[in-house]
């Protein structure tokens, strides 16, 4: 070794010593909870930033000395869960609480990003308030609960009256079967030209929006009741895409091979959600929309596109069955949990957190304020709840008939091929047979093998 | 920018300086702190995709990570999807590079040449102008210009011709089209400074020897160019290669598949279905690509006049 070779090391040594200390102890402060959330990304919507914000000032007045770190995340909902599992997978940038939607946390909890949460349930009063699927949606495979609901949604048809009465329609429209929706939106097309008859979501670009909006809307009428048409949950196997699957591809393919929807590239904005809710609705460019319970919000004084006529102008129906086979009516129902992450070095803080959120006035709150479906007894029976919003009772009452997505780590994947079937089909000039052996292929792939024919293969 | 072409021009090796060569190691003494910035910044990060891409390892959905050797390469070639991606990228790369911001970029420095200097200047700013904007705005803009309700169709309305529904008829032409006009500032810098390069006597000699503008152009300002036409292939092909703002904000690689090109594939792999080591291994097959071409492109310079 020539003398100048220790030199070299040392001052090496010391460089990379130097690197590795500023990288160290940025950890988190134990007075802190850090929480993220997704920010709407429509910039005139503000209620969860605002209603958090109160939830921290409460938070912080009764626990003197310790603070609350809002991350909002303003992002697509597919991007927000990208941005979180990455922060999630380092004790450094870990946030101790996050805002996991149901449809995903079965993912996030199998790759070990989350907490279970039964010691501190176990202790927690408030508990017993919440309903029994509520309390399953952020059970995972384990038996342990990972995320506390704040709230769920239902789905149903929003029909405009104004333009009914135009197309000479019944104003207590009640459709039946899938068909009595397609011959309302054709006499709209035939009677009131210039309006879009029928909004329903489609393409993987909405995201999980066009998957659960629309297609699992359709997809959970097909068939007999009680039967899982997309997984199997007895035998633990994905359901491959049988008659009802291409039934349902073929009526999204339907609606816009008959122009009866918007135009194929305004279906596969990303944003087309929002336009939905701020200019076609409200503009009465759209006669029907099949969509979910919380539309109502953005059109209060407080929400992002005040429109005071809306609960005068809008009509609301059950979506029916296929055929109205029984049980008639179909709804999907999904919702946000609050969860906290593995990593977290203030689970206790954290879990204090959840408990401000949950106060009963704060969960009547945010339910308002999100136009969320009561996941507690006590705030289904709130005065202030049942009389927040036109259409709050209706869609409450959609419950009975909801059904939840499968609760199984792939569904993100799975929700993903489906919405290429879809887009195939819609966009893509595939057949709805042929983007159904497309998602087979792909559903094997993703569940390991894990998958059953359909009752149903037609 | 003369010199630039002069400094990628050079990959060549610097002959060795005669008599025996001592190893000093106190020379590079200056340049450890440097080194090791970048072994752990940039030797890191790859060392490490290129581990990743032999596993199977998950955003989400997955505990463990398993390593499983040559999976993820052998599932790309049986995938119709990245089969798909390869040909977009390579029919983006070659409209857009090769033929758009290469040709427009020469065409605009020669007549550059001759014009006018507020001519010159007014030219230069615009087309710089539109270099300069972040990818993602240019994303934007060309997204407003090209969509059904765009400024497109309304020129073309004006004009009375069919109203074209660009981005999703058209959606690998739109993006190409809108890397072209991102782009071609730099091939229009480097040329410029190219041509100004070329000694006046030996065109002028030239006209008067009767050769004709096409003519000079093509025996004597293009030999002449030849390395800066190299360098500029391989910088645009490898900036193209990796275009991802500009395809996401436009038209996120849809509709279906019909623009999405390796990054934007990627990304979907990676981050939308969660399968960050099929994606990485994408990533690698990437690399390859661009140190193809840029392998081609540096026989093709080496050889001498």
């Amino acid at each position: 070794m020539r003398p100048t070779t220790p030199l070299i090391l040392a001052v090496t040594l010391a460089a990379t010593a130097g690197l590795t200390a500023c990288g160290g102890g940025s950890g988190s402060d134990p007075d802190t909870v850090k929480v993220a959330y997704n920010r709407s990304t429509d910039n005139k919507i503000r209620f969860k930033d605002n209603h958090l914000a109160a939830v921290k000032k409460q938070f912080e007045k009764a626990n003197p000395g310790k603070k609350v770190k809002l991350i909002p995340i303003q992002a697509q909902d597919n991007d927000y869960a990208t941005k979180v599992q990455q922060m999630m997978r380092s004790p450094k940038t870990a946030p101790d609480l996050v805002y996991e939607d149901t449809f995903r946390i079965n993912s996030d909890i199998k790759a070990g990003y989350l907490r279970p949460l039964d010691d501190y349930l176990a202790k927690w009063k408030s508990w017993d308030q919440f309903v029994d699927t509520a309390k399953d949606a952020a059970k995972a495979e384990d038996g342990k609960t990972y995320g506390v609901p704040d709230g769920t949604d239902t789905r149903g048809l929003w029909f405009n009256k104004k333009i009914w009465a135009k197309a000479g329609l019944p104003a207590d429209w009640s459709p039946k079967s899938w068909n009595d929706i397609l011959d309302a939106a054709r006499t709209i097309k035939k009677k009131v030209p210039g309006v879009i008859p029928l909004n329903v979501y489609t393409g993987k670009a909405p995201g999980e929006t066009s998957v659960m909006q629309s297609f699992e809307m359709l997809l959970y009428g097909t068939g007999d009741a009680g039967a899982d048409p997309l997984y199997d949950p007895k035998a633990k196997k994905w359901v491959t895409g049988g008659k009802g699957f291409k039934d349902a591809l073929n009526f999204l393919k339907t609606v816009y091979a008959e122009k009866l929807g918007p135009d194929i590239s305004d279906a596969l904005d990303p944003n087309v959600g929002t336009t939905v809710y701020s200019e076609w609705l409200p503009e009465g460019k759209l006669a029907i929309a099949l969509d979910g319970s919380w539309l109502g919000q953005n059109w209060l004084e407080t929400g992002g596109k005040p429109w005071s006529e809306w609960s005068k102008t809008l009509g609301l129906a059950a979506m029916p069955t296929q055929h109205g086979q029984a049980p008639g009516k179909v709804s999907m129902s999904g919702g946000w949990t609050w969860a906290i992450s593995a990593k977290s070095r203030n689970p206790d803080l954290a879990w204090k957190f959840i408990e401000q959120l949950q106060t009963k006035d704060n969960a009547v709150t945010w339910d308002i304020v999100d136009a969320q479906i009561a996941v507690r007894k006590d705030v289904a029976q709130d005065r202030k709840y049942t009389s927040s919003m036109p259409g709050i009772t209706f869609f409450t009452s959609l419950v009975k008939y909801t059904h939840y997505r499968p609760t199984t780590p792939v569904y993100p994947q799975v929700s993903t091929a489906i919405g290429e079937a879809m887009e195939a089909a819609t966009a893509g000039g595939s057949s709805p047979e042929k983007a159904a052996k497309s998602y087979d292929d792909q559903l094997t792939s993703i569940a390991d093998g894990a998958t059953v024919a359909a009752a149903d293969r037609g | 920018m003369a010199t630039a072409t002069k400094v990628a021009a050079a990959p060549t090796v610097t002959p060795a300086r005669p008599g025996p060569r001592r190893v000093r190691p106190l020379r590079w003494l200056p340049l450890a702190p440097a080194t090791v910035m970048l072994l752990l910044f940039l030797g890191g990060p790859i060392v490490y995709c290129g581990y990743i891409a032999f596993t199977d390892m998950q955003l989400t959905g997955a505990s463990t990570t398993d390593f499983v050797g040559l999976d993820n390469f052998r599932r790309a070639f049986g995938d119709e999807d990245f089969r798909n991606a390869v040909v977009l990228t390579l029919v983006f790369t070659l409209l857009s590079s090769l033929v758009g911001q290469n040709t427009l970029g020469l065409a605009l420095a020669a007549l550059m040449q001759r014009a006018s200097k507020p001519v010159r200047t007014l030219t230069g700013a615009i087309v710089i102008a539109a270099w300069v904007v972040p990818e993602i705005v240019a994303g934007f803009l060309l997204y407003a210009f090209f969509r059904r309700e765009g400024t497109l169709n309304a020129l073309l309305d004006g004009l009375g011709l069919p109203s074209q529904n660009w981005l999703y008829t058209l959606p690998i032409l739109a993006v190409s089209f809108a890397n072209v006009w991102r782009g071609t500032a730099f091939s229009m810098l480097v040329y410029s400074a190219a041509l100004s390069e070329i000694p006046k006597e030996i065109t002028e000699a030239a006209e008067v020897d009767g050769a004709g503008g096409l003519g000079r152009f093509w025996h004597i300002t293009l030999p002449m160019i030849r390395r800066s036409i190299g360098t500029n292939l391989m910088l645009n092909t490898l900036q193209t290669l990796s275009v991802f703002g500009l395809i996401w904000a436009m038209t996120r690689g849809g509709p279906g598949n019909r623009s999405q090109t390796l990054p934007v594939f990627m990304y979907d792999q990676a981050f939308n279905k969660s399968l960050i080591g099929y994606g990485t291994a994408v990533a690698l097959l990437l690399l390859l690509v661009g140190a193809l071409f840029s392998m081609v492109y540096l026989r093709l310079m080496k050889e001498e006049v």
